[in-house]
């Protein structure tokens, strides 16, 4: 019997065969599923299992790097991310990313989310407000700043920084998000907060979240995978795995069998 | 299950909360054998002892509900944890209740053996509650050892039960009919006959518990042969192959 890699719902990321190297380590093996359109897709399993490199792949982070390296298919609505000739730029304009640690620029809040902006879209300065006052709403964050925009970034909560980011992220009207464990460093009501403001950008947006916490995983997503030493080992819809996972491997991984 | 948890703090309280279960389990065993002996010997004496046992039943559902609580609380199940723990609550249900019939059935046979001598036959009522007592058993002991084949069997037994109280009251009709002076008598033979009935319902729950926790899949008001395919055909999946 195949592993089942597809959902019933229409795909907005096809990966097919995805290989990945660290210079001479095999950190993706032959990873194929789709992430389902304005759906959340979350990622779990142990450190080192290759989640966020697979996150990493979907917006070409990792060309950052020398040495690595990543062959396959990674198809945004049928467009090879991969192809070396499409420009990384824009396809981070489509695949935002907002990581673990919140990374605010050292300049205003404003400025902060305007900033991506700027480098993709040419705004009248009352539409880049309407932009900034949006993304900033989007992210459950408005209210909290509306009348400090001209502070710091950096002076914010740590939780009100990683929704910053989020609202970053959201500005530039990305079509994926994604989310690297981007509640590891906050309190349950930050975290809250964030899980609030994922269940309602999947109305716009397609996320894929990575994350070690199996309650939030529960909590926020619709289909889960499950990887472990660089394999898919399971995919499925979320309340499946977390009630009757197929594989045993992943049913001693969410009961905390595994060691 | 025989990967142990990441805490063994964990595991220890599974294994505690399943001892209490299976300790549950065997009072109300014997209380359906006392309950048995009553209605055998016509004995006020058993009867007693079963309705003793009652309380102790009670207290230890809730004991064991409470236990559940704070597992659910603390360590929030996934996956087979959870199928496990929402059983154990369901089961612990299912005994309180077969508790209840047994002392149901003391009770009836007390105000009978005050009543005076019996003229009705006992002896097909005994068959019955010795065929019920024993599902229970058998239920618990699929369900300490999760073994879907047994609880299958268990489901199977249930049927037989189900037969045995048909026939009983058709039996009883015919006594009513030929003489109503053991109307009323009949009437309480009835009520045991009901209540034993009910016991092997409650032993065909907690079989079903079992499939519920091995294979995901809920067979309640399931026909016999669909809940087979189910345990079958997840068999096929467990082993990987097509």
């Amino acid at each position: 019997m195949d592993k089942p890699i597809q959902t019933s719902l229409p795909p907005k990321l096809t990966v097919r065969d995805l290989n990945f190297h660290y210079g001479n380590f095999h950190a993706l093996k032959n990873i194929s599923l789709d992430i389902a359109k304005k759906q959340v897709t979350a990622f779990i399993g142990p450190s080192g299992c290759g989640k966020s490199t697979l996150l990493r792949v979907f917006n070409r982070m990792y060309e950052l790097y020398p040495g690595q390296q990543a062959s396959g298919q990674v198809l945004l609505d049928g467009e090879d991310l991969l192809d070396r000739s499409l420009d990384v730029a824009l396809v981070r304009a489509r695949v935002g990313m907002v990581f673990q640690k919140p990374t605010p620029f050292p300049m205003s809040i404003y400025d902060n989310v305007a900033f991506g902006v700027k480098l993709y879209e040419k705004l009248n300065p009352a539409d880049m407000d309407d932009r900034v006052e949006w993304a900033l709403r989007k992210a459950a964050l408005w209210e909290e700043v509306k009348n400090k925009l001209t502070a710091s970034g950096m002076s914010l909560s740590g939780g009100q920084q990683q929704r910053l980011c989020i609202a970053r992220g959201v500005a530039i009207k990305p079509e994926v998000l994604l989310l690297d464990e981007p509640c590891s460093a906050l309190d349950p009501i930050s975290t809250g907060k964030i899980e609030e403001l994922i269940a309602e950008l999947k109305n716009e947006i397609t996320i894929a979240i990575v994350t070690h916490n199996m309650q939030q995983a529960a909590r926020c997503s619709d289909f889960v995978a499950y990887m472990y030493l660089g394999e898919l080992i399971e995919f499925g819809e979320t309340k499946q795995i977390f009630f009757k996972p197929q594989r045993q491997e992943t049913e001693d991984y969410i009961t905390g069998r595994f060691g | 299950m025989t990967e142990k948890h990441l805490s063994s703090q964990f595991d220890n309280e599974l294994a505690q909360l399943s001892s209490n279960l299976l300790a549950m389990g065997g009072l109300v065993e014997a209380q359906l054998r006392q309950a048995l002996a009553a209605l055998t010997h016509q004995s006020g004496e058993f009867a007693e002892a079963v309705l003793t046992d009652e309380l102790r039943v009670n207290a230890m559902e809730i004991a064991i509900d409470d236990e559940l609580t704070r597992i659910i609380a603390r360590r929030q199940p996934a996956a087979v944890d959870l199928r496990l723990l929402l059983s154990i609550a369901r089961v612990t249900g299912n005994l309180e209740r077969a508790g209840d019939e047994a002392a149901k059935i003391a009770r009836m046979v007390r105000s009978i053996v005050n009543a005076g001598a019996v003229s009705l036959p006992l002896a097909d009522l005994r068959l019955g509650c010795d065929l019920a007592a024993g599902l229970i058993a058998k239920s618990l002991d699929a369900f300490a050892r999760l073994d879907t084949i047994a609880a299958f069997s268990t489901l199977k037994g249930d049927a037989d039960v189900d037969r045995e109280f048909d026939g009983f009251v058709r039996k009883l009709i015919t006594y009513m009919m030929e003489d109503p002076r053991t109307i009323t008598q009949s009437l309480d033979l009835l009520f045991i006959a009901k209540a034993i009935e009910r016991i092997g319902d409650h032993a065909k729950n907690i079989a079903e518990c079992v499939i519920y926790v091995v294979k995901g899949a809920d067979v309640r008001h399931r026909s016999l042969a669909e809940t087979e395919a189910e345990i079958v055909g997840a068999m096929d999946s467990e082993t990987g192959e097509p």
